[in-house]
């Protein structure tokens, strides 16, 4: 009885030491998946391919070319438990913005290759965010302040020069929390110090408010504000008043 | 009872004759002539829902803390006019339903006047003798932008603040005068002193809805004291006699039942449709900015144009002659407002006609009108599209800086495609029917020369 | 009292069945202005249930409003109302197409012009001026006093604003030892500003509104700006801080773009949400894509005793979007 309290004792401990969301990530494996969908982009060890080879070029398939990517030796579990979350990794061309995707790995293998990545230097771990303990108006004000210049005011998402802030409406907790500490393609990186995590607490909270916000008003026409409602004033209200005079008046007969 | 009423206005008022002439005013019946009065509908709408929000907002800048019901700008500082508006919207009563209806009201109303601009243009209703109609329903129309832009620029939201900075650079670009003017309409460099929320909460609840109603007014009279214009659907219409509907009892359900639906459309938007939710948006503050900001429809245009301009401000020396957003926000709507002001006179300039008309044209019988104004809309409408670029970016994927550089070409090339196209439209639609007119005589022809049966038809 | 109300319901009740036959010309009776027409009562019928249906909607609106708190409140207000306003648009339709007479009359247009009546206005006038003998004189006078008065009327509106003076376009708070602070007023130090991150700051103690007060700021590597000499020693440490506000059309510049992978990822900017005017920090702030005409006002920096930023100098242009005299001269504080 004690033997096996102690096999059980210590196999939580081993789960737990391992670090990883969701099932216990096996390096060994992590490894074998690296070697088939990260090796030619990020190298043998991780440390990147930066160097240009003949027959490489961005936008041209991986199938193609050597493959270019940055390194991964202290990125940590946060980092690739995001990429890979998101379906951002496996990058289909080289160049292009990394979006959201359909993800081909499953849980259990993301947890592997996530726990590989993490040993490969030492790096963050993947945050446990607890948006209900932060402030939503605090959450409103950051969010303002730090992100709504690119992913708009009520996350729907815009333009910057050259890239496209995506809208957050399927971003989870831990994903808003892993986006904010790496900053991915052209997003800037806020550290801790920038934003403490109780602040980062209170923008995921008001990031989740903003999927589903006060829309009182009626129909939200999806938050993007007065294009939209230009759309509506034509194509139903315009199109309704001349409905009615059309109704109401006499049409050209021919003469 | 009609009796006494009458005796008794008209022993009072001596307006027995006029009333009886008003009675029987004759309205030509086709259903674009009533766009207008959508128009006119509109702007009751506006004035009553209107009234109601002057009762509720205060247009003070005075720095507030928020400690209402809305719990993500609660402890934020605000303007208390921003306040104002969030109470009308959470604590009053309907007060939302209010403000939602007036602003779906003054969109729509801009929509209403730009479609009766359409009928009135593409038909040359605008001919001697109403030029001076048309003209002061161009300036409605100039003035009602305006109006419509210091209203929801009175919210002071993110989204508005962002559009009246966007405003005072427009009037800092004009030329030589530009700084002195916006120093002098702001008190000073944007965001100028406390009295400007008090100038512009003047001029969109006093000064400009006065004169909205004076130049509709007389716009009205002149349009009752020329008559109508109407169109040629029988031989009893001519230039000299009007066939129409008489006010009462024809015309007034129409109007009423008319009136009634528009305010029925805009309260149904206002309560079933959400517009401008400002704590969404959150207060306005000059170092703060969304992205995905516009401004309203009608505004549209405007961005589109300051979109497309490349980086370049005209200087001579060290003195800023033009600087960039003078194209796009002030000449380009001048050049639009020029072409409509001078279009009667130009018209009348290639065409050499200088009659009177009373008749209204089918578009097809103009086809050098037709074709000017398609192409004219054309442009504007090209330029109104590239202000949505970025979203249909996000959208559709089309990079943003490849549209900017096919609108850059479009605009300058489509406009003149669109107005020959216009152009052959009217003239092949004019030719078919001429030729269906000569087909109809000649069998009328053959029939009384018996070389048809009455029921035949020729092959 | 009960006798005359079971006589209206009873009128009610015949009105609701009855199909009345038109009204022949008694004798002595005037000849009709607007014609006969014969009944419609289906068209009556439809018509008194749309404004039935109205009158419910307009008093199920009172009824919502009188509610406290349902949810979707307003939406119900709208419905309601709305139904109500446009059923009795839809009564007032029926009637105009089923229940009255629509008569297609013809007149005349009115006369295109009075030529004899012009002729007695224009000789009025004419005549009422046998007196004067010095007419182009008195015309020079009466202009003169009525564009002197004019101008006299107009004139307080220069009160609306420094219209003359426009030293405060040229003016920012900021000044040589002005300290950086962040929004709560806390100062800013070197240490907090990290590469791959921007910051907005204010000048200590200024009004945060004025356009000349919020700077973003941003740390890169010292060896990846490219500086005209005259800007060359503004950064300090390889921290930078720019004007927030854009020079095209004055929106606040909260966009940084910032690679993770430089190589391919595009390089530093920070852009405006507005027109997307993007500006190049490396090189001073000038224009890489947009509209701006103008690049982007740097603020020279230093990092005191403390450890905290602290402003070296006013900025090298004036804030703001261009205007006249933007090139004329340098901000002053």
């Amino acid at each position: 009885m004690s033997r096996l309290l102690l096999v059980t004792v210590l196999a939580l401990a081993l789960a737990g030491g391992a670090g990883a969301q969701g099932p216990a990530g096996d390096a060994k494996r992590g490894s074998e998946l690296y070697g088939r969908y990260c090796y030619a982009c990020h190298g043998p060890n991780g440390e990147g391919r930066t160097h240009v080879t003949i027959g490489a070029a961005p936008l041209r398939t991986q199938a193609q070319q050597k493959g270019m990517g940055p390194s991964l030796q202290g990125v940590g579990a946060l980092a690739a438990d995001f990429y890979l979350e998101t379906g951002y990794m496996p990058l289909p061309k080289i160049g292009i913005q990394p979006r959201r995707s359909r993800v081909v790995l499953t849980s259990g293998e993301i947890a592997s290759l996530t726990a590989y990545v993490a040993s490969l230097g030492k790096g963050p771990p993947v945050p446990t965010p607890h948006p209900s303990r932060g402030n939503l108006a605090l959450g409103f004000h950051s969010f303002s302040d730090h992100c709504a210049g690119c992913h708009q005011i009520v996350a729907e998402g815009g333009y910057v020069t050259g890239a496209l802030p995506p809208a957050l409406e399927d971003a989870s907790a831990v994903q808003i929390a892993e986006a904010v500490r790496i900053g991915p393609f052209v997003m800037p990186r806020f550290s801790e110090q920038a934003i403490s995590n109780h602040e980062l607490d209170s923008i995921i909270a008001y990031v989740q408010y903003a999927k589903h916000p006060d829309d009182r008003g009626g129909w939200a026409l999806g938050h993007l504000g007065p294009v939209p409602e230009g759309l509506v004033t034509w194509f139903v209200g315009a199109a309704a008043c001349l409905g009615f005079c059309v109704v109401i008046g006499q049409r050209l007969r021919k003469s | 009872m009609i009796r006494k009423l009458v005796r008794f206005l008209d022993q009072r008022t001596g307006t027995a004759p006029i009333a009886r002439k008003t009675l029987r005013y004759l309205f030509p019946d086709h259903w674009s002539f009533l766009l207008g009065e959508v128009a006119l509908y509109c702007f009751i709408v506006l004035v009553v829902t209107g009234t109601y929000l002057a009762l509720f907002y205060t247009d003070s800048t005075a720095d507030v803390v928020y400690h209402g019901s809305y719990v993500p700008l609660q402890g934020q500082h605000m303007t208390e006019a921003y306040r104002s508006v969030l109470d009308i919207s959470f604590k009053v009563k309907a007060g939302l339903l209010i403000r939602q209806t007036h602003h779906w009201a003054a969109d729509v109303f801009v929509a209403a006047i730009f479609l009766h601009l359409l009928r009135i243009f593409f038909t040359g209703a605008y001919r001697k003798p109403r030029e001076v109609t048309y003209w002061l329903g161009v300036t409605i129309l100039t003035v009602t932008l305006l109006e419509g832009y210091l209203g929801y620029s009175l919210a002071d939201d993110l989204l508005s603040g962002m559009g009246l900075a966007i405003g005072n650079a427009v009037a800092l670009s004009i030329p030589f005068v530009g700084a002195n003017l916006g120093a002098l309409i702001w008190g000073g460099p944007f965001p100028g002193t406390h009295a400007f929320f008090a100038r512009m909460y003047i001029a969109h609840v006093f000064l400009i809805p006065a004169l909205i109603a004076v130049l509709l007014t007389a716009h009205l009279v002149l349009v009752a004291l020329k008559h109508h214009t109407q169109f040629k659907k029988s031989p009893r219409e001519t230039e000299r006699k009007i066939v129409g509907v008489p006010t009462f009892p024809g015309q007034t359900p129409r109007s009423l039942g008319l009136m009634l639906g528009v305010a029925g459309i805009l309260v149904l938007l206002g309560g079933l449709v959400q517009i401008n939710p400002i704590w969404e948006w959150g207060p306005f503050h000059t170092y703060v900015s969304t992205n995905g900001a516009q401004p309203d429809w009608y505004l549209g245009w405007l961005i589109g144009a300051l979109r497309l301009m490349p980086s370049w401000d005209w200087t001579v020396g060290d003195y800023t002659l033009v600087p960039n957003p003078f194209w796009g926000g002030a000449l380009f709507p001048m050049i639009v407002f020029a072409f409509l002001y001078l279009w009667p006179w130009l018209e009348r300039k290639l065409t050499g006609d200088h009659a009177f008309h009373n008749l209204a044209d089918r578009p097809r019988d103009a086809p050098l009108r037709t074709a000017v104004g398609f192409g004219v809309f054309t442009w504007v409408m090209l330029i109104f599209m590239a202000g949505a670029s970025d979203r249909v970016f996000v959208f559709l994927g089309i990079g943003y800086q490849t549209q900017i550089w096919f609108y850059r070409v479009a605009i300058f090339t489509l406009p003149f495609l669109a107005a020959y196209v216009a152009y052959r439209v009217c003239v092949e639609l004019e030719a078919g029917e001429r030729v269906e007119h000569d087909v109809e005589a000649a069998t009328r022809e053959a029939k009384t020369e018996r070389l048809l049966r009455p029921e035949e038809e020729p092959l | 009292m009960k006798e005359g109300l079971r006589k209206l319901l009873l009128g009610l009740a015949v009105d609701a069945i009855r199909r009345p036959a038109p009204k022949p010309l008694r004798p002595g009776e005037r000849e009709r202005i607007v014609p006969d027409g014969p009944p419609e009562p289906r068209g009556e019928l439809l018509a008194l249930a749309l404004l039935g249906f109205g009158t419910v909607c307009a008093i199920a609106f009172v009824a919502v409003y009188v509610t406290d708190r349902i949810p979707n409140q307003t939406q119900f207000l709208g419905l309601s109302l709305g139904l109500a306003l446009t059923s009795f648009a839809a009564a007032l339709i029926v009637t105009a197409k089923k229940l009255i007479v629509t008569e297609e009359l013809e007149e005349d247009y009115p006369a295109e012009e009075h030529p004899e009546e012009q002729q007695l206005v224009v000789q009025t006038v004419h005549d009422s001026g046998s007196r004067l003998t010095r007419r182009t004189l008195f015309k020079l006078g009466l202009g003169t006093a009525g564009g002197a008065l004019g101008v006299a009327l107009l004139t307080p509106l220069a009160s609306l604003g420094p219209v003359i003076d426009m030293d405060p376009f040229y003016g920012t708070p900021w000044k040589g030892g002005r300290r950086l602070v962040d929004e709560n007023g806390r100062p800013w130090r070197a240490g907090d500003i990290e590469e791959k991150d921007f910051y907005t700051a204010f000048p200590e103690g200024a009004d945060r509104e004025q356009l000349g007060s919020a700077v973003v700021v941003i740390r890169l590597a010292a060896s990846d700006f490219k500086l005209p000499k005259e800007i060359a020693a503004y950064p300090a440490h390889g921290i930078a801080a720019f004007s927030k506000i854009c020079t095209h059309a004055g929106c606040a510049i909260s966009l940084y773009r910032t690679p993770l992978f430089p190589p391919y990822d595009p390089a530093p900017a920070l852009v405006c949400p507005c027109h997307y005017s993007t500006f190049d920090p490396a090189t001073g702030g000038t224009v890489t894509f947009g509209p701006a005409g103008r690049k982007l006002p740097m603020l020279p920096l230093y990092v005191d005793g403390k450890g905290h930023l602290r402003a070296a100098g006013n900025f090298d242009e004036p804030v703001g979007p261009s205007w006249w005299g933007v090139r004329l001269r340098k901000p002053s504080p």
